[in-house]
């Protein structure tokens, strides 16, 4: 009997059980891997600091050279127009693909076919050369009457010749990205909206692409990033006032490449780390409703309510 | 009891006399391609009234529901909702195509719940509410929030109103969808198997709803399984097999002593 009472009472004294408090499991082999690779990384670094090769001096001298600068910010220009050309380009592409006319269709995926399956490199020799092939363009109706007469090798200079044949070939991928990401928003969704009154476009804007940008925005990213470092192959239309080209050519006329090399990595590393950090927080807010998980604002204010209630462990 | 006056709030004058059913099918037939699902549907439901469609899947119940707005383009027959003529304009005789902005109009007074509630997952609980009323009837934003808390609060759900729809349970999601329907002020309710998608116990708050709906004197059409609801709430049941409609009625009528074969070989396997 007494038993029994004190087994009762222990039980109601304590409702819940204690918290575990256990002996951490030791993991040697991690201590040993991590020290290995700070031990070889150190070596690395020790060497790259003490091989004259690096001419640190040098990097340090050019780094902020205006011509240098002047490159970084003609890179910047570079990927800046041809990704926003693309993008618009690319969601033009993309509805079409994905209109029901046949013509649309079919006009797209040729582009896609032609633009996705040739080198980069070889399309900007070929803008290069457009004023070799059409030596002037002319504005009107097609052997009727014309309203303007461009001669091509004036019009164009090479910087704009390198965004259109950077602009084409992204197009190519923005559109893929684009239509993958309309592709997987539920048919429902759209169903929901139509049958709200909404009309196409309204869907589209308010329903549709809000949604499609959690599946464009992150591959959108990379092609960013990898359209920064893209922009070093514009020296084939031949543009050389870029990055690349320029801390090359002064290379040339200070004999030493290495350094030069250096400089224009550490200007492409500070900007694909500055586009990282963008897309973070532009991934982090396309997101929102994406997730049951509960912001810690959200688990705490459910756990004052529990606690209020009295029914949780404290 | 049920509230039944006609025409209340209605401007055409077709409508105010009260003659008028709400919505009126004349031999729709639907294809498609070589399939024919709907093989001359004839039914009316009037002003204030709830009907119920019940029938096997595949019956042809949700295509004939997604027909009445338009969301399926009929191949046969006629539709009138309200006395409108559904998806097309009659001219000289000959049926036109309707603009695709005349279509949103007309879907604009019918309001319509999916049994997989396809609530907008980006927006919260209240945005999904008020995202028609702005967008499409241009409601001032002050106003669409306070009808949108209002009816919220009517579906018992004033307090998740900022709450996005993967953290609500499926039948808050669910009256979530009826309040964004409600919030277009529609004049027909279409329920395409509202509760099909719902854990046994979440069944029942969805249809508390719905029969509030009804009490207030909303007209629906509600395809549904549930053959307690159809029995206590709805006026009429329509059974459907095939494509055609099998057998019709007073439900309490149609549940207890059905006419067809295939009415009771239905009924014997759900009830």
């Amino acid at each position: 009997m007494a038993a029994k009472d004190e087994l009762r009472a222990g039980r109601a004294s304590d409702s819940q059980p204690e918290l575990i408090s256990a002996v951490p499991l030791r993991r040697p082999g991690r201590w040993i891997a991590a020290a290995l690779v700070i031990v070889l990384l150190g070596l690395f670094v020790y060497g790259a600091a003490t091989n004259s090769a690096y001419d640190w001096s040098a990097v340090g001298k050019y780094l902020f050279d205006v011509r240098v600068e002047q490159a970084a910010l003609i890179t910047l220009l570079l990927t800046a127009y041809a990704m926003f050309f693309a993008i618009i380009l690319g969601i033009v592409l993309a509805v079409m693909r994905l209109s029901p006319n046949p013509v649309l269709r079919s006009v797209s995926w040729l582009f896609l076919w032609l633009f996705r399956g040739t080198p980069v490199y070889v399309q900007l020799v070929f803008w290069g050369l457009i004023a070799t092939i059409y030596k002037h363009i002319d504005l009107g109706v097609p052997f009727v009457h014309q309203v303007a007469h461009i001669q091509t090798s004036r019009f164009f200079t090479y910087f704009w010749l390198a965004v259109i044949g950077l602009t084409l070939n992204e197009s190519a991928y923005m559109a893929e990205i684009v239509r993958a990401g309309i592709s997987s928003v539920d048919e429902g969704q759209q169903e929901a909206a139509t049958a709200l009154g909404m009309s196409w476009s309204q869907t589209m804007r308010r329903i549709v692409l809000p949604q499609a940008m959690r599946v464009i925005i992150p591959p959108t990213g990379n092609e960013l990033i990898s359209m920064l470092k893209t922009t070093s192959l514009v020296t084939a239309v031949p543009y050389s006032y870029e990055l690349y080209s320029r801390t090359r050519d002064l290379a040339i006329e200070t004999f030493n490449p290495i350094p030069m090399l250096i400089v224009a990595s550490a200007w492409y590393l500070l900007f694909t780390s500055l586009l990282m950090i963008g897309q973070h927080y532009l991934e982090k807010y396309f997101a929102r409703g994406a997730s049951r998980t509960m912001s810690n604002r959200q688990l705490q204010a459910l756990a004052d309510a529990q606690t209020t209630t009295g029914g949780g462990h404290v | 009891m049920r509230r039944r006056q006609p025409g209340v709030g209605m401007s055409d004058a077709v409508s105010a006399n009260g003659r008028t059913p709400m919505v009126r099918a004349e031999g729709v037939c639907k294809y498609f391609g070589a399939l024919q699902v709907l093989k001359g549907i004839t039914l009316e439901v009037k002003r204030g009234e709830v009907m119920c469609l019940i029938g096997p899947s595949g019956s042809g119940k949700s295509t004939f529901l997604r027909c009445i707005n338009h969301l399926e383009q009929l191949s046969a027959g006629r539709l009138y909702v309200d006395g409108a003529l559904v998806g097309y304009h009659l001219r000289g005789g000959k049926l036109h195509e309707m603009a695709p902005r005349d279509a949103a109009r007309q879907r604009r007074d019918i309001g319509m719940v999916f049994q997989r509630f396809n609530l907008f997952p980006h927006k919260t609980a209240i945005q999904n509410v008020l995202e028609a009323p702005m967008l499409v009837k241009r409601q001032k934003r002050d106003e669409a929030t306070a009808r949108a808390r209002q009816l919220l609060d009517r579906v018992g759900l004033a307090d998740k109103a900022h709450a996005y729809p993967a953290q609500l349970s499926g039948g808050q999601q669910q009256r979530v969808a009826i309040a964004r329907a409600l919030a277009m002020d529609p004049k027909l309710m279409l329920f395409d198997e509202p509760t099909s998608a719902l854990d046994p116990e979440l069944v029942g708050e969805v249809l508390d709803v719905m029969r509030q709906l009804a009490q207030d004197g909303m007209t629906m059409i509600v395809v549904t399984h549930e053959m307690g609801f159809a029995r206590e709430v709805a006026d009429s049941l329509v059974f459907m097999d095939a494509g055609v409609v099998v057998e019709s009625g007073v439900p309490r009528e149609v549940l207890a002593a059905p006419q067809h074969e295939r009415t009771k070989a239905f009924l014997s396997k759900v009830l």
